[in-house]
This record gives structure tokens, C-alpha cells and sequence, in this order.
């Protein structure tokens, strides 16, 4: 009788999502766009000093990837709230936290995986030394699902709210920012030699208790945003 | 036996009594219509019974099959049981009626009726491959009826089923219904039409008083 399994689930609602993205291409592009914009106009702004852009790179990108990430935050849950479908989500007999960790993971592979595959590109046009780059990669492989899980919490209690925007900037940020020092700490210490592993546990620490700790307040912010 | 139970039930909204004492008592096969003027508190109680809303006061005790009875709101819901039709239809737009519905089908935990066969039944045969963006809105609400069928729930909780429907569409929904009700069902609903169903199964409460 037991037709459908957890996993199968979990499956068919990342390749529901996906496919939802893939037809909304245009906004699949925008916190990409958004990242690379930022990233290119920095220097343009600052002047073509390339001692300087050479020791921002790090936080220029990391920064970028962060406000593409919160930009691109919304559309978790929006359109499922607005279409009724989050309703017909949370009735079902799965366990929610399941499914909140099933649309996280396919908002992640929409909005932070190109991130993460346009990022080493934007490390050469910044000028950070190639050796980082793989560090640079690995943090951000480590720090973005962080930033969508923490997030999803955050959008899930402002969901019902007809503007909630500035409540979720100022809900998320002191998420994100332990996620930012850290990263650019890792990458840093490394460009002057010093070992960074420390840094990087804390990342991978930070990523497995968003995983395990997030979608059950995600789940009841939603139940609450829907009642 | 099948049965839901509401005890006491009251609801506020807004600083408003909507409703208070509500005791409900409905068996397998039977039909509760929920009639009253608009802002009577209709919807609101159709989304306490359906589990999404959480009363003021009082409980929805729901008895399955096998005779477990869990008190939908403190335990975790109807695990499987229930369907619920809202105002919104619940489809997603960007995908066809033929998606729509394999997901719903995946989340389901019986085996249902196939899809094909489900879209013969709501007359939307020839439209498994269309976008749901492309279709009116009285198809989207056959779309969500499908949904019902598929889902494979004793209990439907229907809001305003017959929105946006043509005559052939109201008649669909009233034979589903029907149907439905002689498997052993339950139907708790709220509408502006006039049911023609059997009066013997049928109980009607109404909020404005």
C-alpha cells in the first residue's frame, strides 16, 4: 500500500522545484547577474589598483554571494504561498521538515551552485592568486547552503507579510555574518600562509547544524505564517 | 468507523466571535454543509477542521478506519486522510495538468486511480499536456477536483467547490461528491449553490445565527 517513501518524495519535490526554476529562467538569472555585477563594477569603483582588489577579493565576492543569496530568498516560498500549493504542502501527511529541506535544497541548486561555478572566473578578474581559488570554492561550497537554510527560516515567518523585506534583512544578516567572518578569515590566513583548517570546521560545523536544526523552525514559522 | 468530531469549537478573529459551542458529529457517508453570510466564518472553519488553522477553543477528534482517534490539531494532523480545497486552487502554474497531478500522486500514500483515468472523470481529458496557465478558470478548478480524487482521502474539505464552474462542471462535482459518499466518505463543504444531493446524508449548519 505504501506508495511513496520519504526519499521519494523528497525527490519529487526537488525535481518539481527544478523544473518550476528552469521554467522561470529570467529568475534564475538574477542573483547570478546581481553577483557578477557587484563583482565587476567593484573595480571600477575603486580604481584599477590590483595590490588592492587582490586583498579584497575575498570579501568582495564573499559579500556578493551573500546579498545574491538574500535577494533570491524570497522565492522559497512565495509562489507556493501565493498559488495555495504551501497549503496542500504542509497538510501532507510527510513530515514538513522533510519538505522545507527538499524546496531548500532545489533553491540552492538554483540560486547558490552558479554562484559557486561563476565565482572562480571572477577570482581571475580580481586578481586573487590561483592557489586560493580552490580555498575560495570550498568556502563558498560550505557557506551557501548555510545562507539558504538560515534564510528559510527567516522567509518562512515573513511569508504572510505583504512587505516583510526589511524585517528578513535585519532577521538574516546576524545569520549570515559569523558565515562571512569566517570564510574571509579562512581565505586570508591562507594568502599569508598560516593554516586555516580551524576555519574551515567551523564552516562545515556551521553547514551541519543548519541542516539538522533549521527545517523544524522553518516548518512551524510556516504553519504559523499560514494559520 | 469513520467519524469527525468537533467538541465546543470556537473561533475569533480579529477580536470578532465567529462562532462559539460548535459541536459537530459527522459519520462515513454523510455531507456537512456549511451555509452563512459572507464573513460568518465559513472558511475560517474549514480551515480549523482541515488542521490549518488552530481554534480559539475545543477540539476536531478524527476517527480512522481502523478506529484510532487522534485529536487533529494537538497530534499531528489526519496523516493522509484528508484533502483539503481552498479558495486558491493549489496548481502550480508553470507546470502541465499532467505534472500537477504525477505530484500529487507522489505524495499520496495509497494507490490512486490513475491519471488519465481521474482526468476522464473531470473532463479534462484532452488537456494532459497543457499548461495549467493556459487553462480557464473552471478547468483549474476541475484540475483541483482531480487533485481530490487522486489524493486517495477519506475526508474532503471543500471550500466553495463549484467556483468558476460551468453547469456540466457543477453536475461533475455533485456526482464525485456522491460517489464519494457511498465509498464511505466524508464531505464537509460550504457553497452558494443549492446541492441536490440526498437529503438523508445531508447535514446543514448555518454561522449567522
Amino acid at each position: 500500500m505504501n506508495q511513496s517513501s520519504l526519499i521519494n518524495v523528497f525527490v519529487a519535490l526537488v525535481k518539481r522545484d527544478l523544473l518550476l526554476a528552469l521554467r522561470h529562467r529570467a529568475e534564475l538569472f538574477n542573483p547570478l547577474m546581481f553577483f557578477v555585477l557587484v563583482v565587476t563594477l567593484f573595480p571600477l569603483g575603486t580604481g584599477a589598483d590590483s595590490k588592492l582588489l587582490q586583498t579584497m577579493a575575498p570579501g568582495i565576492i564573499w559579500v556578493a554571494a551573500l546579498l545574491a543569496a538574500m535577494l533570491s530568498l524570497d522565492a522559497i516560498f512565495r509562489s507556493d504561498f501565493e498559488d495555495g500549493s504551501l497549503e496542500l504542502l504542509l497538510l501532507n501527511p510527510h513530515p514538513t521538515s522533510m519538505l522545507v529541506l527538499a524546496k531548500v535544497f532545489a533553491h540552492w541548486l538554483v540560486t547558490g551552485l552558479p554562484l559557486i561555478i561563476v565565482a572562480p572566473l571572477l577570482a581571475v578578474f580580481l586578481g586573487l592568486d590561483s592557489s586560493l581559488t580552490g580555498l575560495l570554492l570550498i568556502t563558498l561550497l560550505l557557506g551557501t547552503p548555510v545562507l539558504s537554510l538560515t534564510g528559510a527560516v527567516a522567509i518562512a515567518l515573513t511569508v504572510g507579510l505583504k512587505r516583510g523585506g526589511i524585517l528578513l534583512s535585519l532577521l538574516v544578516l546576524p545569520f549570515y555574518v559569523p558565515v562571512l567572518i569566517f570564510s574571509t578569515n579562512a581565505i586570508e590566513m591562507a594568502a599569508s600562509g598560516l593554516p586555516v583548517m580551524a576555519q574551515l570546521w567551523i564552516l562545515a560545523s556551521l553547514l551541519i547544524l543548519a541542516i539538522t536544526l533549521t527545517p523544524w523552525p522553518t516548518a512551524a514559522a510556516l504553519k504559523l505564517s499560514l494559520s | 468507523m469513520i467519524s469527525l468530531k468537533t467538541t465546543d469549537l470556537s473561533c475569533i478573529r480579529d477580536d470578532r466571535l465567529l462562532f462559539e459551542q460548535l459541536n459537530i458529529d459527522l459519520l462515513a457517508g454523510q455531507l456537512l454543509l456549511v451555509e452563512g453570510e459572507n464573513g460568518s466564518g465559513k472558511t475560517s472553519l474549514l480551515r480549523i477542521l482541515s488542521g490549518i488553522r488552530l481554534p480559539e477553543q475545543g477540539e476536531v477528534i478524527w476517527q480512522n478506519q481502523q478506529g484510532v482517534v487522534t485529536s487533529v490539531h494537538d497530534q499531528g494532523g489526519y496523516s493522509g486522510e484528508m484533502a483539503f480545497l481552498g479558495h486558491q486552487d493549489g496548481n502550480k502554474l508553470d507546470l502541465t495538468v499532467f505534472e500537477n497531478l504525477s505530484f500529487t500522486q507522489s505524495l499520496a500514500l495509497k494507490n490512486t486511480d490513475g491519471i488519465e483515468e481521474v482526468l476522464n472523470r473531470v473532463g479534462l481529458a484532452l488537456f494532459d499536456d497543457i499548461f495549467v496557465s493556459n487553462l480557464s478558470a473552471g478547468q483549474r478548478r476541475r484540475l483541483a477536483i482531480a487533485r481530490l480524487l487522486l489524493s486517495g482521502a477519506s475526508l474532503w474539505v471543500l471550500d466553495e467547490p463549484f467556483t468558476a464552474m460551468d453547469t456540466k462542471g457543477i453536475a461533475m462535482v455533485e456526482r464525485e461528491i456522491e460517489l464519494h459518499l457511498q465509498k464511505g466518505g466524508l464531505v464537509v463543504m460550504t457553497s452558494h449553490h443549492s446541492v441536490s444531493l440526498n437529503p438523508e446524508n445531508l447535514i446543514k449548519i448555518n454561522l449567522s445565527q
